[in-house]
């Protein structure tokens, strides 16, 4: 029963983390794409509480950067003047959740653009970027996981449960799935798409060309499980009673491929959102400039940028907590449906 | 009839290429000693700091050379090797002044009606395997040049008026060229044409295998040429070593032969970031084509050595639209969109809505020139003074777009969005090459300055050759972000950019006839400049052709990058000039001051 709790903690955990990205219109001060041309490659500001003349205050304080005298990339603070922190603050128009239009920001401050974590080549905010690229990201692992699951669960029942040339035709295929270079297969499909695609249109071509080509091993898994499934007393009593394919599937197989799917799910969209991100990376992805979590990190592919601005490294740390909360939850998962099993069969003995 | 003006990141695509031969190291017997100044000779005496003699200098190339042979060097990598640091001219362009000067060439007359140039050659002359050079060497450079077998890249530039230019001898020291036409440039033609050794080539000429000799695996005995330095080793997928030609017609003031470096070593090392890194290192003495970012990088920590920066370039980058006539093979969804592009104001408000200064800021960090005309700052002398500077104005944008019939609706996502007399949503595409993330940088800076006059804008980076088959061939694109360099300050190199004929007159290249009145009018100010016999002529045709580039906007010009160069502390005569090459423009005066340190290497 402990580890019943065990895998709701991480789902908990699960669910803040994506909580905060799916409301990154509230969560982020800004416009992911609104640019301050005055300042690019800021640095993260500092949040101060004791101003330069050493008086505490109470709110959160910090003070607006400007470039130092005849320099383009070297900034310096402006301490005369502290710009007090503000919560709840009216700021740029989005709509939550892409629906409710809104103006309400958690945090922000009036006179001057606060940067969390620095600012990128052209000035963006370096944080609502974050919090707005992991929803293509994370909405790419997901959805991509979803299709691969619907596609893989179709095709590995009917192999399963049809057998014959079937199964020997749909598991053919899946191992040559299993065999091919996916990347490269990736940039052969996105090749052949059109040129200028809008972001909408980019983000469901990856999700497409995700799905298409993952389905392979979750359909074999859910092969095995059926093939065994159905050879059960139970299913052999239904059928016995003249229960149809489609009841037995519904009622007694596909229920008992229910954990391995969800571990599978659990597993698949961490490494759904790498592959967004390696393509996104290559500049194969979501076009500028909406941001998601890998063109964020083409910017590391520059010299100057890994030697001197290390904040624009956060992007890659911004996905190291939903990955471990993802693979917690995928052992957690593991772990229960192996108790349950073993209650199972001890219960059936 | 021209020189190519070269897309400045074509080069290094072209450098890209495979190796061309596998390489047997041979170098040349060491009996060979420098000898002091021949008083038979006429020396060239070049006026500048002295130096001392000795020491290797290292610098890094962005891809290897493909070949050492004039004839057919077309990438960057192989011009810069060859025409910087191997070969000779005959009358030289002055990198620093952007003036000619005296080469292979002492003197020269041209004739009262401009037609006929009388060259008088240096005495005493030659070659870097001591074999003496003459106007034989001259006459058969130029046959060869000429020669349609050879397919030289030299020969357009070499037919002025549509008649091959004549050369005659007249006596040894003597060659006449006969021009059917005026040439506006005058004798900035001869700078980078090669002098070839008639010795060495004249049977592979005869026999009809030009093109393929002397390429990088060429044994050092069978190569020869007038430059300071001539052909040691070659490593493939390493480095190219040459060592100082002990023949070569300069001296300093005090009489002590040029070079002073014993050895030019060029490292093979095909990424930036990996050039920034070996300098930093130590590994090269001298960096040059640096983005503003590593330059920066470079200048915080400058240990041993010193950045400089040479001031604007002669790049211009700068974005059109497709202006080709909309054939009938045109997909239905560009259609409507070239009437926008047509429109005159619909350009003009384009570039009155684009911020200049924030390009020149963010992708240059202002190591660089905004600009409104091709001739960039660096140029000093074909600027024209009057061209408006007008600065960045949305209220302009609006009007003009309002003026020809554009109005704004609000889109579903509550922005202000601009439609055309259709009620179309106006948005296009910009093309950017994949690889230069400058442009690229342009074009994200553009998309988000027309945004703000609800032009919704899709930038898409390309691979550079399918891009340019795209603007060239299939003509199958909204607008694109380029830049072009040219070899020379003159107008003249750019010909086949302006002229409506040319293959670089990107927006709507090779017409048969001007499409427009103002191509024709650009068209015959350029013949016009080309023929008049003075500067102030040729500057006055000029002016006006920057004039209704400015006005007519067929291309919208951006900004030009500074040329960003770093170099040892310890060279000494170093003097970075925004032509190319940048910084091996004198490498014959280049010269270690401490040369203890090179000793130890």
């Amino acid at each position: 029963m402990i580890q019943r709790r065990g895998w709701k903690r991480w789902l908990l955990a699960l669910a803040v983390l994506h909580g905060i990205v799916a409301f990154a219109g509230f969560f982020a001060p800004y416009d992911p794409t609104e640019q301050d041309r005055e300042r690019p490659y800021l640095p993260p500001m500092k949040i101060h509480l004791v101003d330069a003349q050493g008086h505490f205050h109470l709110r959160p304080f910090f003070y607006a950067e400007h470039l130092r005298g005849g320099s383009f990339d070297q900034f310096e603070e402006t301490t005369d003047h502290a710009i007090p922190l503000r919560f709840f603050v009216s700021g740029a128009r989005y709509r939550l959740l892409g629906l409710l239009p809104s103006r309400m920001h958690l945090f922000g401050a009036q006179a001057s653009r606060i940067y969390l974590l620095g600012s990128d080549a052209y000035g963006r905010d370096q944080f609502s970027r974050i919090l707005y690229g992991g929803q293509i990201s994370l909405s790419a692992g997901l959805l991509g996981a979803g299709l691969t699951l619907f596609f893989g669960t179709l095709i590995g029942a009917t192999a399963g449960y049809y057998g014959g040339w079937r199964d020997g035709l749909l598991m053919r295929v899946a191992e040559l799935f299993v065999a091919l270079p996916w990347l490269y297969l990736l940039f052969a499909l996105r090749a052949f798409l059109p040129l200028a695609v809008s972001p909408l249109q980019a983000f469901f071509l990856i999700i497409t060309v995700i799905g298409a080509v993952g389905w392979a091993r979750p359909a074999r898994l859910v092969r095995g499980v059926v093939l065994s499934a159905k050879e059960r007393d139970f299913v052999r009593a239904a059928r016995g009673f003249g229960a149809t394919d489609g009841y037995l599937l519904r009622r007694h197989i596909l229920p008992e491929t229910s954990s391995v799917i969800l571990t599978q799910a659990a597993i698949l969209v961490p490494q759904f959102v790498l592959a967004e991100m390696t393509l996104s990376f290559l500049g194969l992805g979501v076009p500028e400039p909406m941001p998601s979590w890998g063109s964020l990190l083409t910017n590391l592919q520059q010299y100057s940028v890994l030697v001197s601005s290390w904040w624009m490294y956060a992007p890659a740390l911004a996905i190291v907590p939903f990955f471990l909360v993802y693979l917690g939850l995928a052992s957690a998962l593991q772990q229960d449906a192996g108790t349950g099993k073993i209650e199972k069969t001890t219960d059936g003995t | 009839m021209v020189r190519m003006t070269r897309l400045s990141t074509f080069g290094k695509l072209l450098g890209c290429g495979l190796l061309l031969a596998s390489g047997t190291v041979l170098s040349r017997p060491a009996s060979e000693i420098p000898q002091q100044a021949r008083p038979s000779e006429e020396l060239l005496t070049l006026p500048g700091e002295l130096g001392n003699r000795g020491g290797r200098l290292v610098v890094s190339l962005r891809a290897e050379p493909k070949t050492l042979n004039p004839l057919t060097a077309a990438d960057a990598p192989s011009r810069e090797v060859i025409l910087g640091a191997m070969q000779a001219d005959l009358i030289h362009i002055n990198r620093a002044t952007q003036l000619t000067e005296p080469a292979l060439a002492k003197s020269w007359k041209v004739s009262a009606n401009g037609l006929q140039y009388t060259l008088t050659l240096r005495k005493g002359v030659r070659f870097s395997d001591g074999q003496p050079f003459d106007a034989d060497d001259v006459l058969f450079t130029f046959r060869v040049y000429l020669d349609e077998n050879v397919h030289a890249t030299q020969r357009d530039q070499l037919i002025v008026g549509g008649k091959p230019i004549a050369v005659r001898k007249v006596d040894a020291q003597t060659v006449v060229f006969q021009l059917a036409k005026t040439y506006g440039a005058g004798e900035r033609l001869f700078d980078g044409l090669a002098i070839l050794p008639r010795h060495l080539l004249e049977k592979v000429f005869a026999e009809g295998k030009l093109a393929q000799t002397w390429m990088l695996a060429t044994p050092a005995n069978q190569w020869a040429g007038l430059g300071p330095f001539r052909l040691k080793e070659y490593v493939p997928g390493q480095k190219l070593v040459l060592e100082r030609n002990p023949y070569y017609w300069k001296q300093d003031t005090k009489g002590n032969p040029l070079p002073y470096l014993d050895e030019l070593i060029f490292l093979f090392v095909p990424n930036a970031d990996a050039q920034v890194l070996r300098f930093q290192s130590g590994e090269t003495d001298l960096i040059s084509r640096l983005s503003a970012e590593n330059f920066s990088v470079l200048s915080r920590q400058q240990h041993g050595y010193a950045m400089s920066d040479a001031g604007p370039g002669l790049e211009y980058n700068f974005l059109f639209f497709n202006l080709n006539e909309p054939g009938e093979k045109i997909s239905p969804d560009l259609a409507p969109k070239m009437k926008w592009f047509r429109e005159l104001k619909f350009r003009q408000a384009i570039s009155a809505a684009i911020d200049r200064d924030a390009i020149v800021r963010l992708v240059y960090q202002g190591r660089g020139a905004a600009l409104w005309g091709p001739v960039t700052p660096g140029n000093h002398r074909w600027g024209n003074p009057a061209v408006p500077h007008p600065a960045r104005s949305l209220e302009k944008a609006r009007a003009l777009l309002r003026e020809s019939g554009f109005a704004w609706t609000t889109a579903t996502d509550g922005e202000p969005a601009l439609v055309d007399s259709d009620a179309k949503p106006v948005e296009f595409s910009i093309l950017t090459s994949s690889t230069n993330a400058d442009r690229t940088k342009m074009a994200t800076l553009i998309q988000d300055d027309l945004k703000q006059i609800g032009i919704r804008v899709q930038v898409v980076p390309l691979e550079f050759r399918s891009l340019i088959d795209r603007v060239t061939q299939t003509r199958e694109y909204e607008a694109c972000v380029l830049g072009l360099v040219s070899f020379d300050a003159d107008p003249t190199p750019e010909l086949n950019v302006w002229l409506s004929s040319g293959g670089t007159h990107l927006w709507n290249p090779s017409q048969s006839h001007p499409a427009t009145a103002w191509e024709a009018e650009i068209d015959s100010l350029m013949r016009q400049q080309l023929a008049a016999p003075s500067y102030e002529q040729r500057k006055k045709a000029f002016d006006r052709v920057q004039q209704i580039l400015a006005e007519i906007q067929p291309m919208i010009f951006l900004a030009s990058p500074d040329i960003l160069v770093g170099a040892k502390n310890s060279i000494g005569n170093f003097h970075p000039s925004v032509l190319e090459p940048y910084v091996l423009w004198n490498v014959e005066q280049l010269y270690f001051r401490n040369t203890s340190e090179n000793v130890r290497r």
